[in-house]
């Protein structure tokens, strides 16, 4: 077991734990922004950098602090560790000029791109980006590319976060996609633009962070906040079938795995519940899906709200007077 | 005349053959190590020498050899970094085209000690002449009785491959070298794990650059502390160095460390002194990426004394108004050189060679690129070059590997040293020409 010690609070956490992985177990408020990091594939994260984190203390045994920020999803915990994130100015700096690198050839396309509402580089870009650009050159373009039937690559907005590859050479078999090309000239490729031929191939579009793998049977359909989530199973021979589908109505208007806190699929789902089962009748609705807060979808509907506690006359008290005894 | 260890016999004619090689007291660390030395011995050997790794990160040689995991029934690889592409330096190349059989010898001593039976040489695809010459020297050393099973009857085997590479600049960075030699895309791993524990094929690896295993042979012949007694302070041994730019005689030169910077540029044995007797503005001390430094700096440290060639003197003051020695790579630029124009093709040059897995490097390194393009061309304004120190200073440190640092560090010191020169094009298209 170890001790670490993140942004002041600390957790007792089994060796080989990730400093990621420990932020993430003491909650949202320490866990540093992952963009290319996915912890139900194996070797992702690393890349992207957002997760940098600030090593105030070594361990117990070697107190000397790290000397460079180092990528929390790729470190493991010390027992005495301390971490500095949001409380540690040269994070905050970093992760600033990431979220910049990050936007540099992103084509900030949101008002006409499939993922905006649940993109992740838009909810980064807001939390610890700045609001102006600095650069005016052109940005790198490239042609959409069909991968098969059911998937859009559209590169110009891809990130090189490296998790479709990861479920391509993990969750399917017969990987034929990968990077080719080098430094920002490097794009996701299957090669001649073979199609992904696979029972699974569809979770590419649950992992891919920003919008450039998309669900072609749900392109355009709707906004994804004007659309319900609910929680909905089916008996299914290829996957266990539990999926959130998307309502407009009562249509059906695309399904996809089930998300946690962190924004990472529970369970990856086949291609026959995600693009070809569309009927409502398919599905047993279990109720509202839980969607995180800080998605703009959950600003709509849904869930048990609760009601704020009206105030009586006797619990107000005047705020000047609290000032003074403080 | 400085004492030279590995261009001792570089004049002889022939010496690229074995024979001429052998009789010139080649192979002789093979056969002291085999018959009389235990592998802990070199080992041990190589930490007294204080030789430190000659490829630019001067890491301690013997330190990382002792890293080294040793489980039970899992191979150990040695691998001989000559991926050497850093612009400026190209010492390795030529100690390897010019004496082979020294490398060859060097890897099967080290192999030897660090116990491995099967070593790699891996050299850049640009070097392919060079690595037929390597292939030569191998079958001969395997003719001889060198390479191979039971080597001068000891019992002890190795095998010894030259792998050539498809001639990018990130597989010098050994992990990316690594994923290349197994047959992947060379992008760099995330470590830990370091090589010393889990490196080709998930083995024990040690990565080390030619010059140093080649400097391993007078080590092992004349043993650590007769090597640690050449130098200065932490700076022990000779040191090839690359010299390029304006000077007289541009060449591979070996030294002893801790000459004078002044006397390597101005003697007549070393550089020769400026091109057409020009004045001296900067210098590059140790290959492309290390910070440059401007005439004063680089003759004299921040306390006044005249900087030497060694790790420690040429980092005195750091990184405010020092450098590194880095590979050895010395490019040495007059006074009509254009300090700008120079650091374009450089971060040009990082540019391409970024592997683009990393976010800082992979994006940062064009955005400079772009930034410097304009400025060059008087398009720049004042805040562009605000915003280069910016770029940089997000690249540094935050990358994967240190290519990131590689191409910030240029950039950082240029501007640091050299600002009016960046605000000379500002606002002016004509700027680009004025300093000729």
């Amino acid at each position: 077991m170890a001790k670490i010690t993140i942004d002041g609070k600390t957790i007792e956490v089994a060796d080989g734990t990730t400093i990621l992985q420990a932020a993430r177990m003491i909650g949202p408020d320490v866990a540093p922004p992952t963009m290319c990091y996915y912890s139900k594939l194996k070797t992702s994260g690393g890349y992207c950098r957002t997760c940098l984190v600030e090593v105030s203390k070594g361990s117990e045994k070697d107190p000397r602090p790290m000397p460079k920020l180092v990528a929390s999803c790729r470190t493991t915990v010390m027992d005495g560790m301390e971490v500095k994130n949001n409380t540690s100015e040269k994070v905050t700096d970093a992760r600033k000029g990431v979220v910049e690198f990050l936007l540099l050839n992103h084509p900030l396309d949101c008002p006409v791109c499939d993922q905006a509402g649940e993109c992740h580089l838009q909810d980064l870009s807001y939390e610890h980006g700045s609001a102006k650009t600095r650069t005016d050159f052109e940005r790198r373009n490239f042609e959409k590319i069909d991968i098969g039937n059911y998937v859009q690559l559209h590169m110009n907005r891809c990130i090189l976060c490296y998790r479709c590859v990861k479920v391509a050479d993990q969750i399917t078999d017969g990987r034929v996609h990968g990077v080719i090309n080098r430094g920002d000239h490097a794009e996701i490729s299957t090669y001649i633009e073979n199609a992904i031929e696979n029972d699974f191939s569809g979770n590419v579009i649950d992992v891919c962070p920003v919008g450039a793998l998309t669900d072609k049977t749900f392109r355009f359909k709707s906004r994804v906040w004007f659309t319900k989530p609910e929680n909905a199973h089916r008996d299914c021979p290829t996957c266990s079938g539990k999926v959130v589908v998307w309502k407009k109505g009562d249509e059906i208007l695309r399904v996809t795995g089930r998300k946690d806190q962190w924004g990472e699929v529970e369970e990856f789902i086949c291609n026959t519940c995600r693009f070809e089962t569309k009927k409502a009748s398919d599905w047993t609705i279990e109720g509202p899906a839980h969607v995180n807060k800080h998605s703009v979808i959950s600003a709509n509907h849904y869930e048990v709200l609760e009601k704020p506690q009206e105030l009586t006359i006797n619990q107000i008290r005047p705020i000047a007077i609290d000032q003074q005894n403080d | 005349m400085g004492k030279k260890l590995l261009l001792a016999n570089d004049h002889i004619p022939g010496i690229q053959s074995y024979e001429v090689y052998r009789s010139n007291g080649g192979y002789q660390s093979v056969e002291k190590a085999l018959k009389n030395l235990k592998p802990e011995d070199i080992v041990e050997e190589v930490k007294k020498s204080g030789l430190r790794g000659r490829g630019g990160a001067g890491f301690p040689t013997g330190m990382k050899w002792s890293f080294l995991a040793k489980p039970e029934g899992v191979p150990r690889y040695l691998v001989c970094n000559a991926d050497e592409s850093e612009p400026g330096t190209f010492k390795d190349r030529y100690l390897m085209s010019r004496i082979p059989h020294l490398l060859v010898e060097g890897m099967i001593t080290s192999s030897y000690a660090l116990g491995a039976n099967t070593s790699y040489i891996y050299i850049r695809g640009e070097y392919y002449y060079v690595a037929q010459i390597l292939e030569k020297a191998i079958a001969e050393a395997y003719q001889n009785g060198w390479l191979g099973q039971n080597i001068l009857g000891t019992g002890y085997h190795l095998d010894l491959y030259v792998q050539v590479g498809g001639g990018a600049y990130i597989c010098g960075e050994e992990t990316a070298l690594l994923e290349s030699l197994e047959g992947k895309r060379g992008n760099p791993r995330i470590k830990p794990p370091f090589p010393a524990i889990a490196g080709l094929y998930g083995c024990p690896t040690v990565v080390n650059n030619v010059e140093t295993i080649a400097a391993v042979v007078p080590i092992v012949n004349e043993g650590g502390d007769s090597y640690a007694a050449i130098g200065i302070g932490k700076s022990t041994g000779t040191k090839l160095i690359s010299a390029s730019g304006h000077i007289k005689k541009p060449g591979v030169y070996e030294i002893e460390m801790g000459i004078t910077v002044e006397e390597f540029i101005y003697s007549d044995e070393y550089c020769g002194g400026i091109l057409n007797d020009k004045k001296l503005k900067a210098v590059v001390a140790g290959g492309s990426s290390v910070p440059i430094l401007p005439a004063d700096k680089i003759l004299t440290t921040p306390t006044g004394e005249k900087r030497l060639m060694s790790y420690e003197s040429l980092a005195e003051g750091g990184f405010a108004s020092g450098t590194m020695l880095g590979s050895g790579g010395f490019i040495v630029m007059d006074e009509n050189t254009s300090i700008v124009e120079n650091l374009y093709t450089f971060t040009r040059f990082y540019h391409h060679e970024s592997c683009g897995q990393c976010s800082p490097c992979r994006e940062g390194t064009a955005w400079m690129e772009k930034l410097l393009h304009k400025i060059l061309d008087g398009h720049g304004t004042l805040a562009d070059v605000d915003l280069l120190w910016e770029i940089q200073s997000k690249i540094e440190g935050n990358t994967i590997c240190p290519l990131g640092d590689a191409a910030a560090w240029p950039v950082a010191s240029a501007i640091r040293h050299f600002r009016a020169e960046f605000e000379s094009f500002v606002g002016s298209s004509t700027a680009k020409h004025a300093i000729h």
